[in-house]
């Protein structure tokens, strides 16, 4: 379980416009690339210094390489980081005002609480 | 010695915005209702002619992020920008640039850490809804200098409920304490009950209307015992799972004080989340 690095992908694509563009087009290889060359980056440090350990689970990775946000929150991946990029990522898509974020509440229904931990 | 011309807490809706500056078919229906409420709201801080406003509100991970994350901080810097590319392509939000007050603020960090609360301090630290909010709602001008403080409300491990009250109450002997003739106005915003990115999320009204009535009813008269003993960390997650944001209004109840009674209550109910509004004046307030 690598909480953390989850929310570091959803909180590091959103402030991103390129980046949100680009995950929406090709979720697959956004992940791929973003683990390989960001996942590391420590944010407030000159790149050379970067961490040497961080990685999706393979359970992460599916999730975030198929946009399923109601896996993300199963694996506890912080609710407000998800839903506001999903916002950005598809709520284009529905001619509803709020359609999208209804059909995020639907997607989501089967669960009760306690829900997932998100504690990192 | 400085005069707390008011205390405010209010809730602090992305939205309004959009909503109260929306026209035609674009305009919700609850639109004027809403801003009316709003600029009702607006002259309880017009009538305290405030100099300066310390602001309390929280970071969305905007800026503050878990790799180094405050439990409480205050900002020190002479301006202020405020609003990101993702509130503003959401919500509609516009940029803005806030003085600050730097003074203040750094009479606030000393005295804080004197009394016990080891605040973090921000010297470059841009602003996010949680703040703006209030201002496009209560000050619009946004011509007044703030000091910021954040407080996590978002990413837990959080700060105990009482910690919240007990800086509320520091807050408010800090500003009453500092050497100065102005008129501080105190404005705090936080959330009643609230789900986001849950399947409660964006109902017809907020999640736990229950909590909601009890919740305003605990804040207009300001029974701090009975929101200290109702509320814990691990029972905020029942109302919905953003509604630890309610420990910003017991943060505001503390700057109010125990059994302070609020002098203007509001609220309106609304999809997705009750919105609520309250201030206090501690030195009373000429007649408008």
């Amino acid at each position: 379980m690598s909480k953390y690095l989850l929310n570091k992908f959803l909180y590091t694509i959103d402030r991103d416009p390129e980046l949100v563009e680009r995950y929406r087009d090709d979720p697959r290889g956004t992940v791929a690339w973003w683990e390989a060359e960001r996942a590391n980056l420590i944010l407030n440090c000159h790149e050379g210094e970067r961490s040497s350990w961080l990685a999706f689970s393979d359970a992460e990775r599916v999730a975030l390489a198929t946009h399923d946000y109601p896996s993300l929150f199963g694996l506890g991946a912080h609710p407000f980081l998800t839903l506001t990029l999903f916002i950005a990522l598809f709520e284009r898509d529905h001619a509803e005002p709020l359609g999208f974020q209804r059909e995020y509440a639907a997607r989501l229904s089967h669960w009760g609480l306690p829900y997932p931990d998100i504690s990192t | 010695m400085a005069t707390v011309a008011a205390v405010i807490a209010s809730t602090h809706h992305p939205f309004y915005y959009r909503a109260s500056t929306a026209t035609g078919e674009e305009r919700p229906p609850f639109a004027d209702e809403w801003v009316a409420k709003i600029e009702a709201f607006r002259q309880t801080l017009t009538r305290a002619r405030p100099d300066l406003l310390v602001m309390v509100g929280s970071d969305h991970f905007h800026q503050l992020w878990l790799d180094n994350m405050p439990q409480f901080l205050i900002g020190k810097a002479p301006f202020y920008d405020a609003n990101f590319y993702n509130e503003e392509r959401e919500f509609g939000l516009p940029r803005m640039r806030l003085p600050g007050h730097e003074e203040l603020s750094a009479y606030l960090l000393r005295g804080g850490m004197d009394a016990g609360f080891d605040l973090a301090f921000s010297n470059e630290l841009r602003i996010d809804h949680s703040i703006t909010c209030p201002i496009i709602t209560l000050r619009p001008a946004a011509d007044l200098p703030i000091v910021p403080i954040y407080t996590n409300i978002f990413a837990p491990p959080m700060p105990q409920p009482k910690r919240f009250v007990q800086l509320g109450g520091v807050i408010r002997e800090l500003v009453e304490s500092w050497p100065s003739g102005q008129r501080v106005a105190i404005v705090g915003t936080g959330h009643l009950s609230l789900e986001l990115g849950g399947p409660r999320q964006f109902g017809p009204h907020g999640p736990d209307p229950e909590f909601d009535r009890t919740a305003v009813e605990w804040i207009a008269s300001g029974d701090l015992g009975s929101a200290l003993a109702q509320v814990s960390l691990d029972s905020l997650w029942e109302p919905g799972n953003a509604t630890h944001g309610f420990m910003d209004f017991m943060l505001m109840m503390g700057v109010a004080g125990e059994g302070a009674k609020a002098d203007y209550a509001d609220s309106l109910d609304l999809f997705h989340t009750m919105e609520a509004y309250f201030t206090w004046y501690p030195n009373g307030v000429d007649a408008p």
